[in-house]
């Protein structure tokens, strides 16, 4: 890894903690002017409310209640939960939840990757095919219809026309109870990847240097795997980190379609009771996440291709 | 094989002996009338355009669809002699009927938790009815009409800042560029999941909240593909011809730079108007939609959600309806995108 690589990575890395920060900042303020509050028991006197405020430490200025969250968080510290289970942590609270949705939406991207990669390369590879078509029209239907739609269709299908799979998530059943939201999220990743890499394949298989590798003799099946493939794949990681992104999106519904105690469910629950402290959390980390996989994939991809940073200053 | 020729004498020695003899070459016949000449009629970029249209099926059919889908959801609601508001609990629930269609399972009015009896043998509801007795017929093309208002506003609006801030930010560059790129950058790096849940909690949940919703998420998109569009133009030579000329920078902007990436924009604002629908059943599902008893589909489908097991149609319809609306408008969307840049056809 040469000096300017190196660079790069530093600037790309210091610009998510900065935009991290300015994220944290935002939703802080935008939850102190949400209206509303989380003590609206009408039982309450204004002398009650204020010992509350005072014990919850809302009653100092807003940028110095800042400065004392970002400070309990770099502690792990994510402050407690006023309403959904009142003074539990709100780590404890969503700290079991993470798993569930990442394994899920982990899950989602592998099957989906692995499935569209194959149906990408099998299409163009068999171009103006029956694959080809199928490929084509798969990728058409998973790119337009939101995973949400295929999910309830699917739960009406494999759930109440034909029992098979459970309708709601059980937690003594995850893998049985994780297929559908796992086959919803999946398809629209299968539709991404796939038209991605045939047309990625497309190009690979019209390039130069795969014509000097055929003119040299080598059989088919070593000029497929060995020289179009491999880079065919490299683009694709580009396509991931979109991808990724309206997952999380998509599972926040799917969560709440499946009963899957997740993420996505706790966040809605939180905004509906104006859970301060539950809300700042997740935002948090789906924004951390979000950032993470952006910048891992613009420093994987500056270092495959290092042309990329070239003039594009806006990574 | 030949002597291999390696030096300027062996050259001229074989020039030399080299004759050009009848039958090394022969005449392909081409009936070629050279006192004839065709005149191929020049035709210009939106008609070339409109030809490659037109030889792409998948984007007339979805065409086709929207344009039948914006008739429908005007002319339906009108025509209907039930409103989309009106509540009346002994037509609870019906399932769906529909006249000379009885003889398919799916329409022949069985099912529901209310049958079509007694006083309601001759009623018709094409989808059934919901759970309040509303008839669904009405309330998925009026729902149809407000996600499309919906999203047909917020793309439009978006064009506009999107348009603005890319032009301004392309064309100006240095400083200004650079302020307004990491600003852009900042912005596009919080979720647009996170945006709207936090907006919709300041703002009250309503038809006017969701459209700011998805103006202030996806702009950045916009002013992205103008901005890097504008970049590719400006440094074309009509431009610096017409700098040379003593053009001022707003007529360059408007009348050179404008017409030149209107076709970007135009692919850009028909792609996200799919997005914009799907934001706004994205956000009726996490219970931040229209207010009852404003129909959209997202809201229907969040309603028919909730009696999934006993009437599944209440939600099939909705979702039925949703998913043919945005296939037809990226089939259209990628109809536009090949007839206006043949190049990107294979991407």
């Amino acid at each position: 890894m040469d000096k300017s690589t190196l660079r790069y990575i530093m600037r790309r890395l210091l610009i998510s903690i900065v935009t991290l920060f300015v994220i944290v900042f935002v939703l802080f303020l935008m939850l102190k002017l949400m209206p509303g509050t989380p003590f609206n028991d009408e039982k309450l006197t204004e002398a009650q409310r204020a010992q509350i405020y005072a014990s919850y430490g809302l009653d100092k200025p807003v940028l110095t209640q800042f400065f004392i969250y970002v400070g309990n968080m770099l502690k792990g510290d994510f402050g407690i939960s006023f309403a959904i289970q009142r003074n539990m942590p709100v780590a404890a609270l969503v700290g079991p939840r993470i798993g569930i949705s990442f394994g899920l939406g982990i899950g989602a991207v592998f099957i989906g990757t692995i499935f569209g990669l194959i149906l990408g390369i099998v299409a163009a590879l068999n171009r103006n095919h029956f694959w080809d078509s199928f490929a084509t029209i798969l990728s058409v239907i998973g790119v337009s219809i939101p995973s949400f739609v295929v999910c309830l269709l699917l739960l009406i299908l494999l759930g109440v026309q034909f029992p098979v799979l459970p309708v709601i998530y059980n937690n003594s059943a995850p893998f049985k109870s994780a297929i559908i939201p796992m086959l919803a999220m999946s398809l629209g990743v299968i539709a991404n990847v796939a038209r991605f890499t045939r047309s990625e394949m497309i190009e690979v298989l019209g390039s130069e240097y795969i014509l000097l590798a055929q003119a040299k003799g080598i059989s088919r099946r070593r000029l497929i795997w060995m020289h179009a493939i491999r880079n065919c794949l490299i683009p694709v990681i580009t396509v991931l980190g979109p991808i990724i992104v309206g997952l999380m999106t998509g599972s926040m519904v799917i969560e709440k379609i499946c009963a899957i105690p997740g993420l996505g469910s706790l966040l809605v629950k939180a905004i509906e009771v104006r859970d301060y402290n539950v809300i700042l959390a997740i935002s948090f980390l789906y924004s951390a996440l979000y950032i993470a996989v952006m910048l891992i994939i613009d420093v994987l991809y500056g270092i495959i291709d290092p042309r990329i940073r070239l003039g594009k200053g806006d990574a | 094989m030949a002597k291999e020729i390696s030096t300027q004498k062996e050259l001229d020695e074989f020039l030399e002996g080299y004759h050009v003899l009848d039958q090394d070459y022969e005449l392909i016949d081409i009936p070629t009338r050279l006192d004839h000449d065709e005149v191929v009629p020049s035709s210009s970029f939106m008609h070339d355009v409109w030809v490659r249209f037109k030889s792409n099926k998948g984007a007339l059919i979805g065409g086709a669809i929207i344009l039948l889908f914006i008739i429908l959801s005007f002319v339906c609601p009108m025509l209907s002699h039930y409103s989309f508001d009106a509540v009346n609990t002994a037509e609870q629930s019906m399932a769906p009927r529909i006249p000379g269609l009885e003889w398919i399972s799916w329409f022949n009015g069985q099912g529901g938790i209310r049958q079509y009896t007694g006083e309601f043998a001759n009623a018709y509801h094409y989808f059934g009815t919901d759970v309040l007795g509303r008839d669904l017929w009405v309330r998925c093309w009026e729902g149809c009409r407000i996600s499309l208002f919906v999203a047909g506003t917020a793309v439009l609006v978006n064009v506009f800042i999107g348009i603005v801030y890319g032009m301004i930010s392309g064309y100006f560059g240095g400083i200004v560029d650079s302020i307004m790129q990491r600003f852009q950058e900042v912005v596009n790096s919080i979720p647009t999941l996170v945006i709207l849940t936090l907006l919709l909690l300041i703002m009250k949940p309503g038809l006017y909240t969701i459209i700011v919703a998805l103006i202030l998420t996806e702009w950045i998109g916009m002013a992205r593909v103008t901005r890097a569009q504008v970049l590719k133009i400006k440094e074309e030579e009509f431009i610096l011809a017409s700098k040379t000329l003593g053009a001022s920078g707003f007529f360059i902007i408007f009348k050179k730079v404008l017409p030149n990436i209107f076709g970007q924009i135009i692919i850009m604002a028909m792609f996200s108007i799919p997005n914009a629908i799907f934001y706004e059943a994205f956000l009726a599902m996490v219970g931040l939609g229209v207010p009852a008893p404003q129909a959209s589909l997202g809201s229907l489908i969040n309603d028919g959600f909730k009696s999934i097991l006993v009437t599944p149609y209440l939600v099939i319809i909705p979702v039925v309806i949703l998913g043919i609306l945005m296939l037809s408008f990226n089939l259209l969307a990628d109809g536009l995108r090949d007839a206006f840049d043949p190049k990107m056809k294979e991407m």
